[in-house]
């Protein structure tokens, strides 16, 4: 199955990538500098090969990825949108790039600007008080968001036990919250894929820190009581919690700070146009009401008059999360998203990816169970129970026929609570032609299920490599941390 | 094809009375949804299990799910096998793939739970 090698199989021993002149600096002996226990006895089990090999062996590996600049990349949940080239050239900007995070306040004052202006900007989409830079993805932000709880109830001397996630929830909702030392409750979702208020209630108590929600949830739609929702876990003294990996949907129209929601986070890396998947770190900057402010991680950038300065003075915070300010180029990228769309612009993102998850819904709809039928957000969730019951044909087999298309699949099998499900987001960035190619794909795909479910069951056939046994994968682990 | 004389949680466990102990595993039903069952993490043999709480994990290529003990008591035997033969778990889940015994503190907590018929209406099968 592997047709080129391992770059560890390309290895010749002795065969280097460069050459050094002699050093005019006389050589100290190694064992006069590093301690005895610490001396390898043998070199380290590394690939011997020359820069040729290793730009043939990566270049090859990078032409089997599938990318955003390459196709249509549905992933729900994801926001797989297009990530503007400008951006990179900005990020690269040698005043940003080569900035070392240890550069004296006074001579950085050109990043601790845009970082206040980024967060001003995003205070204000998000409807709340103070934000910090640190999280380096969402369930990072999750993470700091429940430790920012934690820190304020304890401030408080109140012993709150319980974090209420929904059915529908992302998985990192409550692992997140067991990691804080949480017991975690899960609340079902109504008929109309909305949080169950009336279960909601039962579960809401003195006991309750928070309630992480995540709008619109991950079925796509909005949660439509969520001022009910945010009324009644206030008026047990919790807290609201935002999932804010689905911001795409409302940003520039409404704000989740207006919905009740005392904590959020963004994934930069989704809503902001800033590369992820295999492209680059994430970042999830987490944004909080002002009763919250004094416990987040520490340093914050403040402004003095028309200097900017990183204020490490928070005595209640709940220290460093990350090392240094965050994954700084990435909020370059966010920033020059923000300011070259505007505030018109933004919004236009959130009525485009709207109007094009609706767009794709109705078109499936006579082709694919939608099990919620409802106005969406920015993705929707369909279901491929139809064929599985008609054709015996998996949500699986479908999403690796897709391949075939020249389409990446939607993420499948969650929500958990839809079976056989199938959810796209097709984001804003993406032209009627290519949404309209996309719905011709689904609906041959769905008469292959019928005419020839064997060609669907046994797909892909065009990519390099073909199905792969996962079973077997996963039953018999093959792994190791060093050649062997 | 879900036996008369187990008991069924909401949850999908399943609950067979042996002579004051109780046999616990996941319905088939529950099974077939997870699809291949790759990894079943279990409790060790002594620890208590709660009515209703988790007690294990059971994860799929699909998904990883919580398993919830039907009944509150002691651990007294977990099957060993499903550590090299998760597959037990799709092949024969009211049978070779249960998951663990427990001595039951309160058997009447079984009462709780649905017959084979409630079951089936549960799932949608009847
Ligand atoms: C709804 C939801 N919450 C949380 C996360 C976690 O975010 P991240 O992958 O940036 O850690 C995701 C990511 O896929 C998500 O879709």
């Amino acid at each position: 199955m592997r047709d080129f090698p391992l770059i560890f199989e390309r290895s010749v021993p002795g065969r280097r990538g460069f050459g050094l002149p002699e050093s005019d600096v006389p050589a100290q002996p190694l064992e006069e500098l590093v301690p005895p226990q610490a001396l390898r006895r043998r070199p380290p089990a590394l690939p011997e090969v020359s820069e040729l090999d290793v730009v043939r062996h990566y270049t090859r590996l990078s032409h089997r990825n599938f990318s955003i600049d390459e196709g249509f990349y549905p992933l729900g949940s994801c926001t797989m949108k297009y990530n503007p080239k400008l951006h990179e050239e900005l990020a690269r900007l040698p005043g940003f790039a080569r900035l070392h995070p240890y550069t004296p306040e006074e001579l950085a004052q050109g990043a601790l600007q845009l970082l206040w202006e980024l967060g001003e900007e995003l205070r204000e989409l998000a409807g709340m008080d103070a934000v910090t830079f640190q999280p380096a993805a969402g369930a990072h932000g999750e993470l700091v968001g429940l430790l920012v709880i934690r820190a304020y109830f304890a401030s408080r001397g109140e012993k709150r036990t319980r974090v209420i996630v929904p059915d529908s929830a992302h998985g990192t909702n409550p692992a997140t919250a067991a990691m804080v030392g949480y017991e975690v409750v899960t609340v079902r979702s109504d008929a109309r894929g909305n949080l169950d208020l009336a279960a909601l209630e039962q579960y809401l108590d003195e006991r309750t820190a928070a309630l992480m929600l995540t709008n619109p949830n991950t079925l796509g739609l909005f949660e439509e009581q969520v001022d009910r929702i945010s009324e009644r876990v206030h008026a047990v003294g919790a807290q609201m919690y935002l999932d804010g990996a689905n911001f795409n949907a409302m940003v520039g129209i409404t704000r989740p700070g207006d919905q009740g929601f005392d904590v959020m986070h963004m994934n930069l890396h989704k809503t902001f146009s800033t590369p992820h998947g295999g492209g680059g770190p994430g970042a999830g900057v987490v944004a909080v009401k002002s009763h919250l402010e004094p416990f987040l991680p520490v340093p914050v950038v403040v402004r003095d008059g028309d200097r900017y300065r990183l204020d490490f003075d928070r005595p209640q915070s709940v220290g460093r999360v990350r090392a240094f300010y965050g994954n700084f180029a990435n909020l370059v990228r966010a920033y020059a998203y923000l300011r070259t769309l505007g505030a018109e612009g933004l919004r236009a993102v959130a009525e485009h990816a709207v109007l094009h998850a609706n767009y794709l819904r109705v078109r499936l709809a006579p082709y694919y169970e939608i099990p919620y039928q409802r106005i969406c957000k920015h993705e929707f969730v369909a279901s491929g129970v139809r064929q599985k019951r008609r054709d015996g044909v998996t949500t699986r087999d479908i999403a690796k026929r897709l391949l075939d298309y020249g389409f990446h699949a939607p993420t499948v099998y969650f929500p958990l609570i839809v079976e056989e499900a199938i959810m796209i987001e097709p984001t804003e960035t993406e032209s009627l032609q290519t949404l309209d190619a996309f719905v011709d794909a689904m609906v041959a795909i769905d008469r292959e299920c019928r005419e020839d479910p064997e060609k669907v069951r046994t797909a892909p056939h065009t990519t390099a490599v073909g199905r792969l046994d996962e079973v077997r994968a996963a039953r018999q682990l093959d792994l190791r941390w060093r050649p062997a | 094809m879900y036996p008369e004389d187990y008991r069924y949680s909401s949850e999908h466990e399943w609950a067979k009375r042996e002579n004051g102990r109780v046999r616990v595993g996941i319905t088939r039903f529950a099974a077939d949804r997870l699809t291949d069952v790759v990894y079943v993490e279990l409790p060790q043999v002594g620890s208590e299990v709660r009515f209703m709480q988790p007690f294990g994990v059971v994860e799929s290529v699909k998904a990883a799910s919580e398993l919830y003990a039907p009944v509150s008591g002691r651990v007294v035997e977990v099957n060993e096998r499903l550590r090299d033969h998760p597959e037990l778990v799709n092949q024969d889940p009211h049978g070779e793939g249960w998951m663990i015994v427990v001595e039951a503190t309160d058997p009447s907590e079984l009462d709780r739970l649905m017959d084979a018929q409630g079951y089936r209406r549960h799932i949608g099968e009847a």
